[in-house]
């Protein structure tokens, strides 16, 4: 049972650290690798907001979300809309969306190291809560009950509601899309501002549990993109199986083998998944 | 990934430009130094070394500069990121040696790093004070390289500062024999746990549990909840920043009943107490000062109004000191000459803020801290090598 409430809920962290991904990568078609650094932002709010005005990153991020919503918004507007118009291919777009967000990830880790180049570190909720006869922390309950949450929303508004709709046409064929009367690049544009407020809310709850610092965002944006393409691009359903799969499997290795071997074992089924489905769990074929 | 290290390097001299001090009346020394500033260990250069670098070059500035050729000589500081990538390191290293023509170089941060770098520096005849560097290998790389000095202590130093400390503990009845061991698993935890499964058994202790986890690791629960369930006396882990924090934090969410918590690294932040307050009260690190010293409290204080910091509780004492040894060196010799500095600091003695450092035969400086104590908000040195003025450890008592 340990095993299994640890894994969910490390599980749920790691849904905060793709969902986000998910939609940029999978409706805007940007491998956005600046990601990481989005989430590292969110969580540098909330360090920040802790220590100065003692206020809770649960506040904090009902600020947060809706400025990384503009914040990416606007990066996709100003810069990476001019590649999107010039690309011929789909795997054009990927190359130079890949250089472009690369650039950008490096700015955002310099604006970053000017801010704080300490580790942001506080206590948050940093309190036992006692679940079904296991022992876990009240900040990662949080963070896997909002990620929960969102999942959610964003499962039931892709599915249920016309715009949703028009989301899941454009990730399934943007030319399509086009022609029957969406608007592709605005369902672009807002997913990926979508993506990036999802992500830099995931960095707010984050930093509850993690030590966090500048540089840290490759490790995320890794983690994002292995989850992501494990899951089947442009599938959020997909993106939080995945992440639950990778949180159990973690979390199970470190606690009954040995805690050596879990990035062994989250390669391993990344391994796996690839070499027997690689479009990914729930991804359609040509993704 | 050839357009990543353009991005690096572009970056690196954006960010050395905003360390360069303006020109000044006399041609100023130039001091090399290449930072982490961005990577892994960026957290832990910007607490130990960056802020006193900073604090130095403000006194001797505020001095007018250092003495040499019969004039003062204000201090520049040239300086690059390396991402805490060692191949960066180098080529920064050699860039600095050979087109920016730096008179010194200050040390870098981590064992690593100091080691890498150590066959350029002799190349070049940089003296090396090397201070967040520790090693079983003094002896060996001093021989190779005559030019690199350690005041940090060695690996087995620090082992040894722990299995007394707890070896005390026990002998007052504290704890018993069962220690939790687990170590991070790269370089620096793989050796000081290899050395600690030696000395803890010889030293009579039960090993009940015994792991390692990678680098990064998002959550320590399962580790913490293994370590509780083998029940011990004492719990040490050699463990990095991130995760000396997440593992305090799991052992107050799990309340391990311990009465010795030992974490490594950042135990000595002033971090770690800002985070946890007086949950910590007892806990043991590496490092550890004596804050009662004269110099020491002014060094804490001018650390504190410089740089708007407090300085850790282990290496940053001992990093201004190093600065303070190539200084006093370089003024003794009154000239800006490597070799001759080299020589000066093999033969002399020198006031630091953590008192007089003198190398031995082996360019090492056998007077370091090596454990400290979380006692009523500063971190106090109780185990040591040559130093004689720490104090005897407690019991810690529960995480409330």
């Amino acid at each position: 049972m340990d095993v299994v409430i640890s894994g969910l809920l490390l599980g749920g962290a790691y849904a905060l650290v793709a969902m986000g991904l998910n939609l940029q990568y999978g409706v805007a078609r940007i491998m956005n690798l600046a990601n990481g650094e989005i989430l590292i932002l969110g969580g540098l709010a909330a360090f920040w907001a802790f220590v100065s005005f003692g206020l809770s990153p649960l506040l904090t991020l009902v600020i947060v979300a809706p400025l990384a919503f503009i914040g990416s918004w606007a990066m996709y507007k100003l810069l990476l809309r001019p590649l999107v118009r010039r690309a011929k291919t789909r795997g054009q777009l990927e190359v130079d969306s890949i250089l472009a967000t690369f650039g950008i990830s490096f700015f955002l880790v310099g604006v970053m190291v000017s801010l704080r180049a300490e580790y942001f570190t506080y206590s948050f909720l940093a309190t036992p809560v006692h679940l079904l006869g296991t022992t876990v922390a009240a900040n990662r309950l949080v963070a896997a009950l909002i990620a929960a949450a969102i999942g959610g929303a964003l499962y039931l508004w892709l599915n249920r509601s016309r715009p949703g709709m028009a989301v899941r046409a454009v990730a399934v064929s943007p030319e399509a899309a086009g022609l029957v009367g969406i608007n592709v690049d605005r369902v672009s544009a807002f997913a990926f501002a979508l993506g990036g407020a999802v992500t830099a809310l995931g960095g707010c709850l984050i930093s509850t549990f993690v030590t966090l610092d500048a540089s840290s965002g490759v490790l995320f944006t890794m983690k994002a993109l292995i989850i992501v393409i494990m899951g089947g691009v442009g599938d959020i359903r997909g993106a939080i199986i995945a992440a639950l799969i990778l949180g159990l499997v973690e979390t199970a290795v470190a606690s009954i083998i040995d805690p050596g071997l879990t990035l062994v074992a989250a390669y391993a089924i990344f391994l796996a998944v690839l070499l027997f489905r690689p479009q990914g769990l729930f991804g359609q074929g040509n993704a | 990934m050839n357009r990543r290290n353009f991005a690096i390097a572009s970056a690196a001299v954006a960010l050395s430009f905003a360390f360069s001090e303006a020109p000044q009346a006399q041609e100023p020394i130039k001091f090399g130094m290449v930072a982490h500033l961005s990577g892994p260990l960026a957290g832990g250069e910007a607490v130990t070394h960056l802020p006193n670098v900073q604090l130095w070059v403000e006194e001797v500035n505020g001095r007018g500069g250092l003495m040499v050729d019969g004039k003062r000589r204000p201090v520049e500081i040239v300086q690059y990121d390396d991402k805490t990538n060692p191949a960066e390191h180098i080529k920064a290293v050699q860039r600095l040696a050979s087109q920016d023509e730096v008179d010194f170089m200050i040390a870098p941060y981590g064992t690593g790093f100091n080691i890498a770098a150590a066959p350029i520096y002799a190349r070049y005849k940089y003296p090396l004070v090397a201070v967040t560097a520790i090693t079983d290998e003094i002896h060996e790389l001093t021989d190779k390289f005559p030019n690199m000095f350690f005041t940090l202590g060695s690996t087995s130093g620090f082992v040894e500062g722990v299995t007394n400390t707890l070896k005390t503990l026990q002998s007052k009845g504290v704890i018993g024999d069962k220690v939790a061991m687990v170590n991070v698993a790269d370089a620096f935890g793989i050796e000081l746990a290899g050395v600690a499964r030696e000395k803890f058994k010889e030293a009579g202790f039960n090993i009940v549990y015994d792991k390692s986890y990678p680098l990064g690791t998002p959550d320590l629960s399962p580790v913490m909840k293994g370590a509780k369930a083998a029940a011990p006396d004492a719990f040490v882990a050699w463990s990095y920043p991130p995760d000396s924090f997440a593992l305090t934090e799991q052992a107050i969410i799990e309340d391990l009943d311990v009465k010795a918590f030992y974490t490594a690294v950042a135990t000595a932040f002033p971090a770690y107490g800002g985070k946890f307050g007086n949950a910590i009260e007892g806990n043991l690190g590496a490092g550890g000062v004596n804050p009662n010293t004269d110099a020491m409290k002014a060094y804490r204080k001018r650390h504190q109004d410089v740089t708007g910091k407090a300085p850790d509780y282990w290496a940053s004492a001992t990093y201004y000191s190093a600065l303070q040894v190539l200084e006093q060196a370089i003024e003794g010799v009154g000239k800006v000459d490597r070799e001759a500095v080299t020589e000066h600091i093999k033969n002399n003695a020198f006031e630091t803020v953590i008192g007089t450092i003198r190398f031995d035969k082996h360019n090492n400086s056998e007077r370091y801290w090596s454990v400290g104590q979380w006692r009523g908000g500063q971190f106090v040195a109780v185990a040591d090598t040559g130093m004689g003025d720490s104090v005897a450890p407690v019991a810690k008592k529960g995480w409330k």
